[in-house]
């Protein structure tokens, strides 16, 4: 008996390690949003660009990539060039400027090819606050009308674009 | 070229490191001199080898080489020397080149200051030394090249070291914190020889007892060294967010306390034995296991590390291997224990005991905290995230035990203390703590029941631990020749438990009386915030070598009389464009005042934060103290005498 007693460091290994292994495969980050099905929440807003205030109507039409960044966030600068790439390719998209300044809002998008149809400038953070945000970038699939049905948090790449919110936002479209 | 030298020179270790493993461990199953001797040249060459390998990356950061890809994303000719220098350890590749050469440099040690271990047991523990290394070396080989080069097409100019990272608290936080990470794989090969030999006796013990300590100071210096930066450079005011990747650094940290005091069991009377090497191989496992989670990105952390599955892989793999082979070892081979144990209840083992149970508890609560999302959503149970208030709840409980313990350890004795005399011995402190409990919320002008609470403990550590010393150092001829009388070890235990104590006040003090306020300063308006009067005497443009910032002049007063002018930041680096906040500070022995800009509201007006950190700098005192007593107790004499003592002569642990 005392010599099985030895054992239990061993055998609670061997219950940890498929944990980690099952845990190498997701992903942390892909957090689900209790707003998930629900329309994007009120706000009204001025634009990066413009003093001009706009609401939810604003976004609605077309299948839409919301993106939440701001110029303080490291990871929106390694992120940017592939909101470029995709804006290229046809994929509308509409920032918001997350608890930011807007000269600096301005001229990051002057500096790195502005990708989007238009940024919401959320310098308080209320539109952040009513997502649950938690912390930029972050992207939100929506559709035509309006409705969230992905939220993506972290930065979207090509593995990210190729292998979840790409084959979301054809769905979408082809509907 | 010179990269591929570099390259190249990693290949060599990787070569070395693996003939470290082989050679010594079948000379030491052959009984073949030569070969088990084989093992001091082998940690030799690999030291060389990855020194070699360390230092071209240094030329490589030193003279801009950006067509090497980690340079390239790590640094910018506008960054001065010393942060190109500490950019090396700045990222992912680099980190774990230093970690490998610290490895190699701890081996390397072993093999110079190890002299007196029977040298079967020396090149067991080399060999062991040398898989740690073979493993850590492939994975930087396999997954993580450093001197991974872009070409043709190398950019002219670097992506720049993150502006978090370009600040003097870094240059010395990894490097402090992987000594003791490393640090702890000696005390683990100790371990894993011992086993290997089947000879458990005290004497393995007193070897390691040192390397054991050393680590433990080192990782207490880089744990506060990281919290204190955090405070300074995050600027959110906190010292401590319960942050996964601070998880994995204190797990480590809480078994290395157990280890280093079940050692003196272990070493003084024989017992725990099986024990003491448990704690061993789960310090050094724990290690690992924070270097998994950190490095594979299977939880969110606020450390960003460039993760990527194939390494968490790789690591995993590895962590298998090494803790599934050691503690099947352990499982076979550590001694079981047939007779009863031969210590009364109250006693010191059984204190000791008691500090190794809980701190053990307190370590499972963090890693089951670090580890639940992680499993959670594993075994699709959902998301979650566990915060600071699950980690304070469970934590605090445990520890305020162990501090009423540890008031009365040092008065007591091996085999069997009397009770009723130890009682008497500490009331005289007791009441003392209550007192200063009643008396400090009350004199900060803020009483609260939990307040008094923590004084108490604090002061119980410290005023128990210094009566002790009081009463030790009677001597006949006086006082003074009673204290130096005193073992180096005995000084070294005082200094870590006032440590403890120190921090503990610190700790409790700041969470309760820290304040802050949010306020609009406008150019030449004084604001009052905790009895200080600040006044924004002018905002400026200033250039750093690789930033502008806006800078506000902030002139601190109390009754008309300047006391300090602040120059906090908002920093805008060039190359990422990224903003960053500096705090300005004035620095106090109990409180710490810090401003830090906040938004921009017109021309003539910011938004700012203003912290009025009461106590702050008692956590980092008392850290750096625990580290002092460590050295203390490391160069102790009784260490340095150079035979192999097997039965040491009863005195202080």
């Amino acid at each position: 008996m005392g010599r099985l007693k030895l054992f239990l460091p061993l055998i609670v290994l061997l219950i940890l390690l498929p944990l980690f292994y099952v845990g190498l495969r997701l992903d942390p980050s892909a957090m689900p949003s209790a707003l998930i099905g629900n329309p994007l929440p009120g706000f009204s807003l001025s634009t990066v660009e413009s003093e001009e205030v706009v609401g939810p109507e604003a976004v609605t039409g077309e299948v839409t990539l919301l993106n939440v960044w701001a110029t303080w966030c490291f990871a929106c600068k390694a992120e940017h060039p592939y909101l470029n790439k995709l804006a290229g390719e046809g994929i509308r998209i509409i920032g918001v400027n997350y608890k930011d300044e807007r000269t600096a809002a301005q001229e990051w998008l002057r500096d790195l090819h502005n990708p989007y149809e238009f940024s919401l400038y959320d310098n308080e953070g209320r539109l952040g606050l009513e997502l649950g945000v938690t912390g930029a970038p972050e992207t939100y699939l929506l559709d035509r009308d309006g409705i969230i049905h992905y939220r993506h948090i972290g930065v979207v790449n090509d593995k990210v674009w190729n292998e979840v919110l790409g084959p979301k936002y054809r769905e979408l479209q082809g509907e | 070229m010179i990269p591929e030298l570099g390259h190249f020179a990693l290949i060599l270790s990787l070569a070395l490191s693996a003939a470290l493993f082989v050679v010594p461990l079948w000379g030491a199953y052959r009984l073949s001199q030569p070969l088990m001797l084989a093992g001091r040249s082998l940690a030799a060459g690999q030291l060389l080898m990855v020194t070699v390998a360390f230092v071209i990356l240094g030329w490589a950061f030193l003279h801009d080489d950006f067509s090497v890809s980690y340079v390239a994303n790590h640094s910018n000719s506008l960054m001065p020397v010393y942060y190109k220098l500490s950019a090396i350890w700045g990222g992912h590749e680099g980190s774990l080149l230093l970690w490998i050469l610290m490895l190699s440099g701890w081996t390397f040690a072993i093999a110079i200051f190890s002299r007196s271990l029977p040298l079967d047991m020396q090149a067991r523990v080399l060999a062991v030394m040398g898989f740690v290394a073979t493993g850590f070396l492939m994975f930087i080989l396999f997954t993580s090249n450093p001197f991974d080069r872009i070409l043709p097409l190398s950019p002219q100019e670097g992506a720049d070291l993150n502006p978090l990272l370009q600040d003097p608290g870094l240059i010395f936080h990894p490097p402090l914190l992987y000594m003791g990470y490393v640090g702890f794989s000696s005390v683990f090969a100790f371990a894993i020889a011992a086993l290997l030999t089947g000879k458990l006796d005290t004497a393995w013990a007193r070897w390691s007892r040192p390397w054991a300590t050393v680590a433990w100071a080192f990782l207490t210096l880089g744990l506060a060294l990281g919290s204190w930066w955090a405070y300074y450079e995050l600027g959110w005011g906190g010292w401590w967010f319960w942050d996964p990747v601070e998880n994995a650094a204190f797990m480590p940290w809480l078994v290395g306390t157990a280890l280093i005091h079940s050692l003196a069991v272990t070493e003084k009377r024989g017992l725990f034995k099986s024990w003491t090497i448990l704690l061993a191989i789960f310090a050094f496992s724990l290690s690992l296991l924070g270097t998994f989670l950190v490095r594979s990105g299977v939880l969110t952390s606020v450390h960003a590390f460039a993760n990527d599955p194939d390494r968490g892989l790789f690591i995993l793999v590895f962590l298998a291997v090494v803790v599934g082979a050691s503690l099947l070892l352990f499982a076979l081979r550590a001694p079981v224990i047939k007779n009863a144990p031969s210590f009364n209840l109250l006693s010191r083992e059984t204190l000791l005991l008691a500090n190794n149970i809980l701190l053990m508890i307190a370590m499972i609560t963090v890693l089951f905290g670090t580890l639940f999302p992680l499993v959670a959503d594993a075994l699709k149970l959902g998301k979650y995230s566990v915060g600071a208030p699950y980690f304070n709840l469970t934590f605090i409980p445990f520890m305020t035990i162990i501090c009423l313990l540890m008031g009365i350890a040092p008065e007591s004795r091996w085999k069997r203390t009397n009770g009723s005399p130890l009682a008497k011995v500490v009331s005289g402190p007791a009441v003392l703590s209550l007192a200063l409990g009643i008396a400090v919320p009350i004199l900060l002008g803020d009483f609260a029941f939990s307040m008094v609470l923590a004084v108490f403990i604090g002061s119980w550590v410290g005023l128990t631990t210094l009566w002790d010393l009081w009463r030790k150092s009677q001597n006949s001829q006086g006082r003074w020749v009673g204290l130096r009388k005193l073992s180096l070890s005995y000084w070294g235990m005082i200094i870590a438990h006032c440590g403890i104590a120190v921090s503990v006040l610190g700790v409790c003090l700041n969470s309760h009386y820290a304040d802050m306020d949010k306020v609009r300063m406008d150019v030449g308006q004084p604001v009052t915030v905790a009895g200080y009067q600040f006044t924004l005497e002018k905002l400026e443009q200033v250039r750093g070598p690789n930033y502008m910032a806006d800078q506000a002049v902030v002139v601190m007063s109390k009754d008309d009389r300047v006391l300090r002018v602040l120059k906090p930041q908002k920093r805008r680096y060039f190359a990422s464009g990224q903003i960053m906040t500096e705090v300005a500070l004035d620095p106090g022995f109990t409180r710490d005042v810090y401003v830090a800009m906040g938004d921009k509201i017109n021309a003539q007006s910011w938004a700012m934060r203003i912290h009025y950190m009461r106590f702050v700098r008692w956590i980092w005192l008392g850290a750096l103290m625990m580290a002092l007593g460590g050295m203390f107790a490391v160069i102790d004499k009784r260490y340095r005498k150079r035979k192999s003592a097997a039965s040491p002569t009863p005195q202080e642990a």
